[in-house]
């Protein structure tokens, strides 16, 4: 299912919050309200941790994490890393990275099979990158924009990339993630749609801003929610939009 | 109010077909154009317009039809003019972060006090969308006195004044000037123009429109100025004050056609010319005749400051002369044609047997038997220290009689003219006219036009118009006179015609009669 939030009247939901299949990061608020969107969803099946990283409260765009890691740049404090190790659970792997480009989840997309990553990152942080996520890494761009984490939002069901993406593009990425992708926008238009929402396998958390139409497209492409799975879509409205996912 | 409906400029080229769904409505469309929204939810939700005025005051002033222009500018503008226009644009608030496309007046009853504007504005509404929106605003027209109408309202409101005077009996250079300020509009920024005895007062708002007709009138006539100032008020934390200025202005004494006789010195160091010799002309300097020898000379104004002379005698004086014979003696200096003439004083005729032979510069334009005007000098006292001095040191080179102009006989006083003068609205002041000085003023006036008749050069410097009134029949044939050139009379050797036909001028050369012109900037 997708539900709406905000982070202190931010709509950037992305970029206070990092969400997998085994553990979620949330950005320590002035109020609980953000916190408590996660907590009630997910407080009975996963961990949901309150951190900062280097301090910030920009925690979903400095980290990049799968079911099976978590990537931190090397700006992470001691005590932040070793409070993270005693939050998650121990099959996740946590590791720091010596990395220039230190916003990893503007550089890095990925779901538990496959990542995406900036054209510019270093080799080790590549190879890292394949070690700690257990993931395929290709080196991409979408639609022209280098920051693949800011213009993408993945899952292991499905993606939405950057709205000006073209087909052919799509085609091209889909093949490679071996999921659908549709493009689209979050939060009434806008184009970052990495930034603008998190999601996982199960469920989805948009900026508060984002219209009915742009939830849907969410609902659909992740296949959350009942009856909402690819071969359901029957009604008239989808038929159009289908046609052009594939 | 009516507002239509936002346009958007840009159609998409829907080529690679929907990619993305409208954010708002879901509707199918291209997203690799770079909007997340279609075109009709872009209408319907965003409003360029949204930061711009739509009703604004205007401020007017009913004394002078001009409209405040912020801060403290009073401008002059038309119903409907770009001007109007301009000042309304830029009375709206938040026009300047919109492009502006097109404005336009919406008509508006006048009487109504309010103006609309219809304003197109172009902005970007999202990355690469421009939005086209046309909308009115109204304006409301609030009456405000503007500052100089306040005060023009209050006594005593002048900043700088010009006293022009000149110490003669007459006041013909007056009437000169005045025709020549109102041909050049010089007079345009005066708020008052008085009469005073021997000269007019000039009242201006400012200093500068002061210095602008002093400088007018220094390229014009022969002036010396005198500045003064008059501390007002003062501020002593700012150290501003305000100051009256008055400008003296004194014409040098001497008119045209005026016998003067030069200070010895002055007149040795003139190419020694001789001392009597008659004004010809009075620009910026004052220029003179010798009718003897022809020879000119010419005494720039400062010159003349530095040992100021009057004149010998002036048009008041002049008596008629009738030419008996003349002879040309074949010098000729311009139009001037030195002559040596037999003339009797017209009062003499028929009483006395008294001639005189004198030498003049008129051999052009007298004949035997014509009438001219001329100063009689033998057994005249004139009261002049250098008159005097000539008289005892060298009596000699004293003729007996100057001859000054040709003199036309005039059938009637007030002969119906094909053409007329404006005059300039001017303040009587404290100097109520009596009823001969009335009598006076219409005299000289009706010299003057007999001047501008009997004087082509002194017409081009002035502007005259057609009159309107009827003329009497008969009179045609003065038009032909005049192409053959004004001063040029026939002279024809027929026993019927007396060769005295009174220079007319040409209708082709007047301007658009005064009344039509309707000047209402003459309402001073």
């Amino acid at each position: 299912m997708a539900v709406r939030a905000q982070f202190e009247n931010s709509n950037e939901v992305g970029v206070f919050a990092t969400l997998t299949n085994s553990y979620a990061l949330v950005a320590v608020g002035g109020s609980e309200n953000f916190y408590s969107v996660f907590e009630a969803e997910l407080a009975d099946v996963i961990p949901v941790v309150h951190t900062t990283i280097a301090g910030t409260r920009i925690v979903g765009r400095l980290s990049a994490g799968n079911r099976k890691g978590l990537l931190l740049p090397t700006s992470t404090t001691d005590q932040e890393l070793q409070h993270l190790r005693n939050a998650l659970p121990d099959a996740v792997k946590i590791q720091r990275i010596e990395e220039r480009l230190s916003a990893l989840g503007n550089v890095i997309c990925c779901n538990d099979h496959v990542a995406l990553v900036h054209p510019d990152i270093e080799r080790e942080t590549e190879e890292l990158v394949a070690d700690v996520l257990g993931v395929e890494v290709f080196r991409q761009t979408i639609a022209d924009n280098v920051l693949t984490g800011s213009y993408c939002a993945l899952s292991n069901q499905g993606g939405i990339v950057h709205p000006q993406t073209s087909i052919q593009d799509q085609d091209e990425l889909s093949s490679l993630l071996q999921v659908p992708l549709v493009a689209g926008s979050i939060n009434r238009g806008s184009a970052v749609v990495g930034a603008g929402m998190v999601v996982n396998d199960w469920m989805a958390v948009t900026g508060l801003d984002t219209t009915a139409t742009e939830l849907s497209v969410v609902e659909s492409v992740f296949r959350l929610g009942e009856g909402q799975a690819p071969s359901n879509i029957s009604t008239t409205l989808k038929d159009s939009l289908v046609e052009s996912f594939y | 109010m009516e507002v239509d409906l936002p346009v958007p400029l840009q159609q998409s080229a829907s080529t690679g077909g929907a990619t993305v769904l409208c954010c708002n409505c879901g509707v199918p469309m291209d997203g690799t154009s770079g909007m997340a929204m279609c075109f009709d939810c872009i209408k319907t939700t965003v409003d360029i317009s949204e930061g711009v005025q739509r009703e604004a005051t205007l401020h007017f002033c009913r004394g002078c039809d001009r409209f405040l222009q912020p801060p403290n500018h009073w401008i002059s503008a038309a119903p409907e003019s770009r001007e109007l226009l301009a000042l309304c644009l830029r009375k709206l608030r938040g026009l300047s972060k919109v492009r502006i496309i097109d404005a336009s007046f919406i008509w508006t009853e006048p009487h109504s006090r309010r103006v609309k504007v219809k304003i197109t504005v172009q902005q970007e509404a999202f990355e690469k969308t421009i939005l086209q929106q046309s909308f009115e605003v109204e304006y409301v027209v609030a009456y405000q006195q503007c500052a100089d109408c306040a005060k023009s309202y209050t006594a005593n409101t002048w900043r700088a004044c010009i006293q022009m005077r000149q110490k003669v009996s007459h006041k013909r250079t007056f009437l000169w000037l005045e025709q020549l300020m109102l041909k050049h509009n010089a007079h345009r920024d005066c708020i008052n123009i008085r009469e005073v005895k021997d000269g007019l007062d000039f009242f201006f708002l400012q200093r500068t429109h002061a210095q602008k007709l002093l400088d007018f009138l220094g390229s014009v006539a022969p002036i010396k100025t005198k500045k003064s100032e008059e501390l007002i008020s003062q501020d002593i934390h700012t150290s501003t004050k305000s100051f009256k200025f008055s400008y003296s202005v004194e014409l040098i004494p001497i008119c045209k056609d005026d016998l003067v006789a030069l200070p010895l010195k002055l007149a040795k160091s003139l190419g020694n010319i001789n001392p009597i010799v008659l004004c010809n002309k009075v620009g910026n300097a004052t220029h003179y005749i010798d009718p003897n020898t022809l020879q000119t000379c010419e005494v720039a104004t400062p010159i003349y400051w530095r040992a100021p002379f009057n004149s010998v005698a002036d048009a008041s004086l002049l008596t008629e002369f009738v030419i008996l014979d003349i002879e040309p003696l074949g010098q000729v200096k311009g139009k001037h044609v030195l002559a040596d003439a037999t003339v009797a004083k017209a009062s003499d005729m028929g009483m006395s047997e008294k001639t005189y032979l004198i030498r003049t510069h008129l051999g052009a334009v007298l004949h035997p038997g014509d009438s001219a005007m001329g100063y009689f000098l033998s057994g005249t006292v004139f009261n002049d220290a250098n008159f005097e001095q000539l008289e005892q040191y060298d009596s000699g080179r004293i003729p007996e009689v100057v001859l000054v102009k040709k003199h036309y006989q005039r059938r009637k006083k007030h002969k119906s003219r094909n053409w007329q003068l404006r005059r300039m609205a001017k303040d009587e002041g404290e100097l109520l006219p009596k009823k001969a000085d009335q009598e006076k003023m219409e005299r000289e006036f009706e010299m003057f036009m007999q001047d501008v008749e009997e004087d082509e050069e002194l017409r081009q410097t002035l502007a005259l118009y057609k009159s309107n009134k009827p003329r009497g029949g008969g009179k045609m044939e003065g038009v032909e006179a005049a192409d053959t050139g004004a001063m040029e009379v026939d002279a024809s050797t027929d026993g019927d015609d007396d060769g005295d036909s009174i220079p007319e001028i040409n209708p082709n050369d007047l301007l658009d009669d005064v009344e039509n012109l309707t000047i209402h900037d003459e309402v001073l």
